[in-house]
C-alpha cells in the first residue's frame, strides 16, 4: 500500500480525501436535509399557543366581596386561580414554618403581594388536578392548604407543597393591585 | 404472471395490466398455511376486521360530531338521542376500541406463548408493537373527544406526563395543548389526529401482513413448515375457521352493544367537561389500567425523581416488547416443548392481571405494595427471566414435521407423508 501511494500520489490523495463528486453528493444531502427540517418548522410551530389564545392571557378580579377567611377560584387561561383571604392564623401558621424542612423551599413573604391575600394557580404541581379545598366543606390536609384527590398531594396555607408526590409549591401567577381592591392576574 | 385460464376475458384483460386477482389467488388461495393452527390464530384477523367496524363507524360519527369545547359534550348526546342510529354507531365504536384491544391483547400474548416474535418473524412482531403504539394513542385521543369529565381530566393528566422530561417537558406540554392548558386547540388536534392515526395503522398492518406472507403463520408446535404435506391452503380452510371465529365473536360484541353498552366505560365521563375542578378519582380505561399501575407505582429510583421515573416505566413497558425477539434466548418456539417457560408465561399473565387490578383502585396501603411487586416482575420478566429460561432450560424433543405430529394416530399417512418432504 505504502509503495503503491508513493508512486501514484495523485491516487492516493484521491482515496484518503474523496472525490469532488462525493463532496457534491454529501452537501447536497446534507442541505436537502436541513431544508426539509426547516421546512417541518411551520407545521409544529402551528401547534404553539396562538396569538388569540395569548391575548387572553389576564383576568380582572374585585376583591371587595371576598370575606375573611373565604376562597374565591376565578378562571384565568382556562385554569383556576385561588384567592384566598387569609385570616391571621392562617398567615402566621405560613410564617412559622421552617423554611429549610420544605420540598421546595419559599417564604410565605415570597409568594404574597398583601399577606391577607394569597393569589396561587390552583393547579396541583404534580399531574395537573385541581386540589380541594376552596369550600369549607372540603377536606384541606393536615396543612389546612389544599387537598388534592388524585395521588394525595397536601398544600399549606401558602400554597406549599408539604406531603405528597408534587415536586413543587402551587405556581404564584403574576399579578397586581391596581386598587386597594382590584387585582389583575397576567 | 397470467390469470388462471378458467376465468373470463375481462378478468383476464385486467390482471395483463393490473395483476390484482394474480394477487389475490397468490395470497389466498396459493398461500401455505400450517395445517394445525389452532382457534388462537383467529385473533389476528379478527383485529384486522375490528379495524375496519372502527374505521366505518368512525367516519360517519365524525359527519355529526363538532370538535368544540362548547358542543363536543352536546353534539355526542344529539348523536345519542337525535341521530337515526347515532346510538348504534357510538356504542359500537365505543365497546368497539374495548372488544379491539381485547382481540388485540390475546394476540398478543398468543404470539408471546408460541414464540412468533422468534427468528424469522422479528420485524413482523415489531411491526405488531408499532401497531399497538399507534392503536393506544388513538384510543387515548378518541376517548378525550365526548369532551367529559373523563376526557377532559384524562387529557390533562396524561399530557401532563410528558412536564416530567426534563428542561424541555414544559414547553413540549405547552405546544401538546396549544394554549395554557387542556382547550379547544387540544381538542381539535386530537380530533385531527384520532382521524389520522387510524389510517397509518392501516398502512402498518400492510407491512405486517408483507412481513407475515414473507414466512407464513407460526403454528402451535413452532416448528417450520417442510413440504406440501404441512400446509393446506389459506382460503377455503382458514377464511371459513376465521368467518366462524368472527361470528363467535360478534355475539359477545353484540352482548356489550347492545345490553352492556356502558359496562365498561365510566360514568362519571357523562359529566361535561369542567376544567375547575377534578373528579375525586381518575381511572383510565380498562386496557390503560396496568400501564395506570406502573405509572403510580414507581418511586424516586437513585436521582431520577418518582415522576420521571414512573413515566419512563410506563413507556419502557412497551418498549421492551421490540426488544424481545433477542431478549428470549430460547431457540425453540412453541412453549408445549418449553416445560419452565410453559408456566413462567402464566406468571405474565398474572402479572398482568395484578397491575391492572392496582391501577383500578388508589394507591394507597396494600395497592402501593401489589402495584410495585408487580412492576418489577414486570421487568424482572423480561430482561431477567427470558434471557436465563432461554439458557438453563431443556425443551422437550420437536416433532419431526407438523404432519407427523398432527396425523401420529394413523401411522399410515404419516409415512406416506413423510416420504413427500422435500429437504
Amino acid at each position: 500500500m505504502a509503495d503503491a501511494a508513493q508512486s501514484k500520489p495523485m491516487d492516493a490523495h484521491i482515496q484518503e480525501s474523496g472525490t469532488r463528486r462525493d463532496f457534491l453528493q454529501i452537501a447536497a444531502t446534507a442541505l436537502t436535509g436541513i431544508g426539509a427540517a426547516v421546512a417541518l418548522w411551520p407545521l409544529i410551530d402551528s401547534m404553539n399557543a396562538a396569538k388569540d389564545t395569548l391575548a387572553l392571557a389576564t383576568a380582572e378580579v374585585d376583591l371587595a366581596p371576598v370575606q375573611l377567611g373565604q376562597r374565591l377560584t376565578v378562571k384565568w387561561r382556562g385554569s383556576p386561580v385561588f384567592i384566598d383571604h387569609r385570616t391571621p392564623e392562617e398567615i402566621q401558621a405560613a410564617e412559622a414554618v421552617d423554611v429549610s424542612t420544605l420540598r421546595d423551599p419559599q417564604t410565605d413573604a415570597q409568594r404574597v403581594k398583601k399577606a391577607e391575600w394569597l393569589i396561587v394557580v390552583g393547579v396541583c404541581t404534580h399531574l395537573g388536578c385541581v386540589p380541594l379545598g376552596q369550600k369549607p366543606t372540603d377536606p384541606r390536609g393536615d396543612y389546612g392548604g389544599w387537598f388534592c384527590p388524585c395521588h394525595g398531594s397536601q398544600y399549606d396555607t401558602s400554597g406549599r407543597i408539604r406531603q405528597g408526590p408534587a415536586p413543587l409549591n402551587l405556581a404564584v401567577p403574576p399579578y397586581q393591585f391596581t386598587t386597594d381592591t382590584t387585582v389583575k392576574i397576567g | 404472471m397470467a390469470a388462471a385460464p378458467q376465468q373470463s376475458k375481462i378478468v383476464r384483460w385486467i390482471d395483463h395490466r393490473l395483476p390484482i386477482f394474480t394477487f389475490m389467488r397468490h395470497e389466498l388461495n396459493e398461500y401455505p398455511t400450517p395445517r394445525n393452527l389452532s382457534y388462537w390464530w383467529n385473533f389476528g384477523s379478527l383485529s384486522g376486521i375490528m379495524l375496519v367496524i372502527m374505521i366505518l363507524t368512525g367516519i360517519f360519527l365524525a359527519m355529526q360530531y363538532t370538535p368544540h369545547v362548547d358542543y363536543a359534550f352536546d353534539s355526542v348526546e344529539r348523536i345519542m338521542r337525535d341521530v337515526n342510529f347515532g346510538w348504534l354507531l357510538r356504542y359500537m365504536h365505543m365497546n368497539g376500541a374495548s372488544l379491539f384491544f381485547v382481540v388485540v391483547y390475546i394476540h398478543l400474548f398468543r404470539g408471546l406463548y408460541y414464540g412468533s416474535y422468534k427468528e424469522p418473524r422479528e420485524l413482523l412482531w415489531m411491526l405488531g408493537v408499532v401497531i399497538l403504539l399507534l392503536m393506544m394513542a388513538t384510543a387515548f385521543m378518541g376517548y378525550v373527544l365526548p369532551w367529559g369529565q373523563m376526557s377532559f381530566w384524562a387529557a390533562k393528566v396524561i399530557t401532563n406526563l410528558f412536564s416530567a422530561i426534563p428542561v424541555v417537558g414544559d414547553g413540549i406540554v405547552k405546544w401538546m395543548w396549544g394554549g395554557f392548558t387542556v382547550g379547544n386547540p387540544t381538542l381539535n388536534r386530537f380530533y385531527s389526529l384520532h382521524y389520522l392515526l387510524p389510517f397509518l395503522i392501516v398502512g402498518v398492518v400492510a407491512l405486517h401482513l408483507i412481513a407475515l406472507h414473507q414466512h407464513g403463520s407460526n403454528n402451535p408446535l413452532g416448528i417450520d413448515r417442510k413440504g406440501p404435506q404441512d400446509s393446506i391452503p389459506f382460503h377455503p380452510y382458514y377464511t371459513v375457521k376465521d368467518m366462524f371465529g368472527l361470528g363467535v365473536f360478534l355475539i359477545v360484541y353484540a352482548v356489550f352493544v347492545f345490553y352492556l353498552p356502558d359496562a365498561l366505560g365510566d360514568p362519571v365521563n357523562y359529566v361535561p367537561a369542567n376544567p375547575l375542578q377534578t373528579p375525586l378519582e381518575i381511572v383510565p380505561e380498562w386496557y390503560f389500567l396496568p400501564y395506570y399501575a406502573i405509572l403510580r407505582s414507581v418511586p424516586d429510583i437513585l436521582f431520577i425523581p418518582a415522576k420521571l421515573a414512573g413515566v419512563l416505566c410506563l413507556f419502557g413497558a412497551i418498549i421492551v416488547l421490540f426488544f424481545l425477539p433477542w431478549l428470549d434466548t430460547s431457540r425453540v418456539r412453541s412453549a408445549r416443548f418449553r416445560p419452565v417457560y410453559k408456566w413462567v408465561f402464566w406468571l405474565l399473565v398474572i402479572d398482568v392481571v395484578v397491575l391492572g387490578y392496582c391501577g383500578a383502585h388508589r394507591p394507597e396501603g396494600w395497592f402501593i405494595v401489589a402495584g410495585r411487586l408487580a412492576t418489577l416482575y414486570y421487568f424482572l420478566h423480561f430482561i431477567v427471566l427470558f434471557p436465563v429460561i432461554g439458557w438453563l432450560e431443556r425443551p422437550l424433543p420437536l416433532p419431526t414435521s407438523i404432519s407427523a405430529a398432527v396425523t401420529k394416530k394413523s401411522s399410515a399417512p404419516v409415512a406416506a407423508a413423510s416420504s413427500m418432504e422435500k429437504h
